[in-house]
């Protein structure tokens, strides 16, 4: 049993690897040649798509305006997601439940219907065409998000542990930062990059609270899909870029989440 | 399981959050809701039509036969990706250089963008162009899932599991690895078994994580837009024609915002109910 | 039961250690008596838990063997070795009942449904749990889930050890003497060789017949608490036992007898002056020393009243001396002369004792 375990994720992963692997061919396709017949890798490879992607301003300035509401969504939301979730976890107090759940409901709405209203509200507090705008918008479903799954980390810490940190003299902040945070280090690692995820991939009211000075990749991905026709090879460049990003998160915090397992299974 | 104390000064923990979660939330829903219960003739005239739209959606064979699709679709999800997704956590390595190149890898597909999601596996599903498709054909099958209902669905299904179980990997994962060590050590010290151990121990020390992991993609698949949209564009005919892309067809397709408000609306109630029954049944025993 | 032999047992968490810092256990030789209570004490980072998982099981020294009664388990995983562990933190099977709980060991290792219902009963009446077996393990208090932790331990006819990994520290503190009373009357009853890791002294001196102090990854003595307290083989010991711990002050040997700052001290014994020593110092623990109408002269500092004796901090030339007085004596205003029980008065070089 133990031997052929190796095989579930090794399958899995060469399951998500195809259509990765068809992702990048693409890309170094031209879209004549996606669309024409079936090739296994390019026949006529080209650089064209990439080129593309990195001269035209639109393009690259895209990568960087997304880049930069995402990193602002992701550090706001895990620091005010913090003390929230500490306090749903370790304390009762008037309307917790109800809060709580009450958070998760701004998840359930489908987007669509609330661009228009979102555009009104950003405009009216002068916010329009500003990456803040989007950091903002997106704490809509990322601080749910955030909450709930540290709250669930922290849950899982008896309290114990902060009362006996308590009695060996430590303040509640160092207890915080240098005891609490390290032990749930594994849900840090896990909502910092759910939330760098969803707001990357979050195309609407990033397109809808944007216009010229702050557009992401998101408004230049699906223009390429609506104007010209499909120009598929652009398209797949630009999603193969994107993952970079995302791939770096991850790699980032990839001790967080594997840090319990590290701390010595004898 | 936490003996939690009343403090009404916690509350100052969670101000920030609510702030800017409500911020974002109550005006654009009072809107919403305003436009909901309003008719107007495309010139910015609002006339309060009262409950008269949500009557007619929640009458509608077509609303009805949208549900019933987004149920079923949404029920298979689940059913597949959740198992799945903790099977292979327990399964992954948890130490060494494995460890890096396994989760990079499985967290490639959630990060690209949904759009390009679609794109690519419509082309990668085509019978005559894509690398799925002609495999499938290869093997003997008849599958053109452009204009088979059930091939559409065995594709949609198949990206939706393709794009989203390591959601339920990632976080199944990290709360086994939040599993305190003395639980394995006094289980070995016991003569558990494998399978003890996952019973007893991995599986309700998870708990609380595969919750969020069911009601995430409960959530998420039950408002799936842009990935089966771009796929199938909701066919053939409607046969994926899921909840939220009927949604956009009818807001699309007439000049009120009546009904689209209204079967929004419907369409939250609906989710916030699920969730709620979801919530509650994995969450019993947990307060005294 | 059994008796438990560390041989030559050295453990370093590093692949290839280099330095004396990287072993974690750095040499031990201990034998541990079959049915003994033994208190394993240490601050944290001494090697405790490393010693406690080498001798469980759960952990495979770097070098060394370990023995039962003789037979080498070194190789032998932790299910086979007959041992319990009862950790820091409660562990218990939460979505089990209490009963199932205490059944599970004998179950896993398939033991009949009416001899385990006949243990599980007879573990839950020694510790008061007989009116909870009925309920789930998760809504239990800390102190009644260690109770389980300690009866899944107890519950197997067959175990050797059993051992403790500071199990009190998430307890009430009202609650932690009424646990170890009852540790200690199961030992009576039990007759379980039984080993206490602990930091605490308290602890470690109610529970245990005999006291394994480390420090540093090594052991600095084994003895029963009164040896610990009057004759400390190592200045740790000395400071670590007792409160306020040993005072220490430096000297040089002169004609075998320790001299401080040229006020010469009595020993029971000479002592040889080791050969190329580096610190020397002459140890005394506050209780025996007292004041006296001539002695070594020193200046009262500070006076501290704690109900049955006194604690007095004296200073001769810049040095602190602690000392306890009785509530009965009077203590000098300012100035006075101490004197040191001969017996109780020892000299260590570089913290060991020479005798």
């Amino acid at each position: 049993m133990k031997r052929v375990k190796w095989l579930v994720p090794t399958l899995y992963i060469l399951f998500l690897m195809l259509p990765i692997y068809w992702l990048v061919s693409m890309s170094f396709k031209t879209t004549n040649e996606i669309l024409g017949a079936f090739s296994l890798w390019p026949q006529e490879f080209t650089l064209d798509n990439y080129i593309t992607i990195f001269t035209d301003p639109t393009w690259y300035n895209g990568y960087f305006n997304s880049l930069t509401y995402v990193l602002m969504n992701t550090l706001l939301s895990v620091s005010v997601a913090l003390p929230a979730a500490y306090a749903f976890s370790r304390y009762r107090f008037l309307g917790d439940k109800h809060l709580f759940f009450w958070l998760l409901t701004n998840r359930m709405a489908p987007p669509a219907v609330f661009a228009l209203p979102f555009f009104q509200l950003y405009s009216a507090v002068g916010l329009f065409d500003t990456p803040l705008a989007v950091a903002l918008a997106h704490c809509l479903f990322n601080i749910p998000l955030a909450v709930w799954i540290l709250e669930g980390f922290m849950s899982g810490v008896p309290k114990e542990l902060d009362e006996t940190a308590y009695v060996d003299g430590y303040s509640f902040w160092r207890f915080f930062v240098r005891i609490f945070i390290p032990t749930i280090a594994a849900g840090i690692g896990v909502v910092m990059f759910f939330t760098f995820m969803f707001s990357w991939v979050e195309l609407l009211l990033a397109k809808t609270l944007t216009s010229v000075d702050a557009k992401p990749i998101a408004a230049t991905m699906t223009r390429t899909a609506s104007t010209s026709g499909y120009e598929l090879g652009l398209l797949a460049a630009a999603g193969t870029l994107t993952i970079i990003p995302g791939a770096f998160v991850i790699y980032f915090v990839r001790h967080h989440i594997a840090k319990g397992f590290a701390l010595g299974r004898v | 399981m936490i003996d939690k104390t009343t403090n009404q000064r916690a509350w100052f923990l969670v101000l920030p959050v609510v702030v800017l979660v409500a911020f974002n939330a109550l005006i654009p829903l009072m809107t919403v809701v305003n436009y909901s219960v309003q008719e107007t003739f495309g010139n910015n005239l609002f006339f309060f039509e009262g409950v008269k739209w949500f009557e007619q959606i929640l009458h509608s064979e077509r609303f009805h036969a949208a549900l019933l699709r987004q149920l079923s679709f949404t029920g298979i999800i689940l059913l597949i990706e959740i198992p799945l997704g903790v099977a292979i956590a327990l399964a992954m390595p948890k130490r060494g250089p494995w460890v890096s190149v396994c989760l990079v890898l499985m967290a490639l597909p959630l990060l690209i963008p949904w759009n390009v999601v679609g794109a690519m596996w419509n082309i990668f599903a085509l019978p005559d162009i894509g690398l799925l498709g002609r495999m499938i054909n290869g093997m003997g099958f008849d599958y053109n899932f452009t204009q088979q209902p059930l091939a559409a669905w065995f594709t949609t299904i198949l990206m939706d599991v393709w794009h989203w179980t390591s959601l339920v990997v990632l976080l199944a994962y990290a709360g086994l690895s939040s599993i305190p060590d003395a639980y394995y050590q006094a289980a070995r010290i016991d003569g558990a078994s494998a399978w003890s151990v996952f019973r007893y121990i991995q599986l309700p020390k998870m708990k609380r994580v595969l919750t969020i992991a069911v009601l995430l993609r409960f959530m998420d698949s039950f408002m799936i837009y842009t990935e089966p949209f771009v796929l199938t564009g909701g066919g053939p005919g409607n046969a994926t024609t899921f909840l939220s892309i009927d949604l956009v067809k009818i807001a699309l397709g007439q000049f009120d915002l009546g009904p689209a408000a209204a079967m929004s609306l419907i369409y939250f109630l609906i989710i916030l109910l699920l969730s709620w029954i979801f919530y509650t049944l994995m969450m019993r025993n947990e307060d005294k | 039961m059994a008796k438990i032999t560390l041989d030559k047992i050295r453990h370093s968490y590093v692949k290839t250690p280099e330095s004396a810092d990287d072993w974690a256990l750095k040499q031990l030789d201990v034998v541990w008596s079959d049915g003994g209570a033994y208190a394993l004490l240490g601050p944290s980072g001494c090697g405790k838990t490393t010693l406690l998982n080498v001798i469980s099981g759960l952990l495979r020294p770097s070098e060394g063997r370990v023995l039962f009664d003789d037979r080498d388990v070194t190789d032998v995983p932790s299910d086979r070795r007959d041992i319990a562990q009862v950790f820091q933190f409660p562990v218990v099977y939460d979505t089990m009942r209490v009963y199932d709980n205490l059944a599970f060991p004998l179950r896993n290792r398939g033991v009949p449904e009416d001899q385990v219902k006949q243990r599980v009963h007879e573990i839950a009446d020694m510790l008061d749990l007989t009116g909870m077996l009925g309920s789930r393990a998760s809504g239990l208090t800390a102190d009644g889930k260690q109770k389980i932790s300690l009866g899944r331990g107890l519950v197997r006819s067959d175990v050797n050890v059993i051992m403790f990994d500071e199990p009190l520290t998430v307890i009430d503190p009202h609650l932690k003497w009424q646990l170890r009373s009852k540790l200690k009357e199961l030992h009576q009853q039990v007759r379980a060789t039984m080993i206490y890791v602990t930091h605490d002294q308290t602890e470690a001196l109610t529970f245990a017949d005999h006291v394994v102090v480390m420090h540093d990854g090594q052991v600095v003595q084994i003895g029963t608490p009164v040896e610990l307290f009057d004759k400390p083989k190592h200045t740790f010991v000395g400071h670590f036992i007792g409160s306020p711990g040993m005072n220490l002050l430096p000297c040089e040997i002169i004609d075998g007898f320790p001299s401080f700052l040229g006020h010469r001290l009595e020993t029971s014994k000479a002592v040889q002056s080791p050969s190329g020593a580096g610190r020397l110092e002459v140890g005394v623990r506050p209780e025996f020393v007292s004041f006296a109408e001539q002695g070594l002269p020193v200046d009262v500092v500070k006076v501290d009243d704690v109900g049955r004796h006194r604690i007095v901090e004296v200073e001769h030339k810049s040095h602190a001396i602690k000392l306890l007085t009785p509530e009965n004596v009077p203590v000098p205003e300012k100035r006075g002369y101490l004197a040191f029980e001969r017996d109780k008065t020892n000299v260590y070089a570089d913290g060991w004792i020479l005798s």
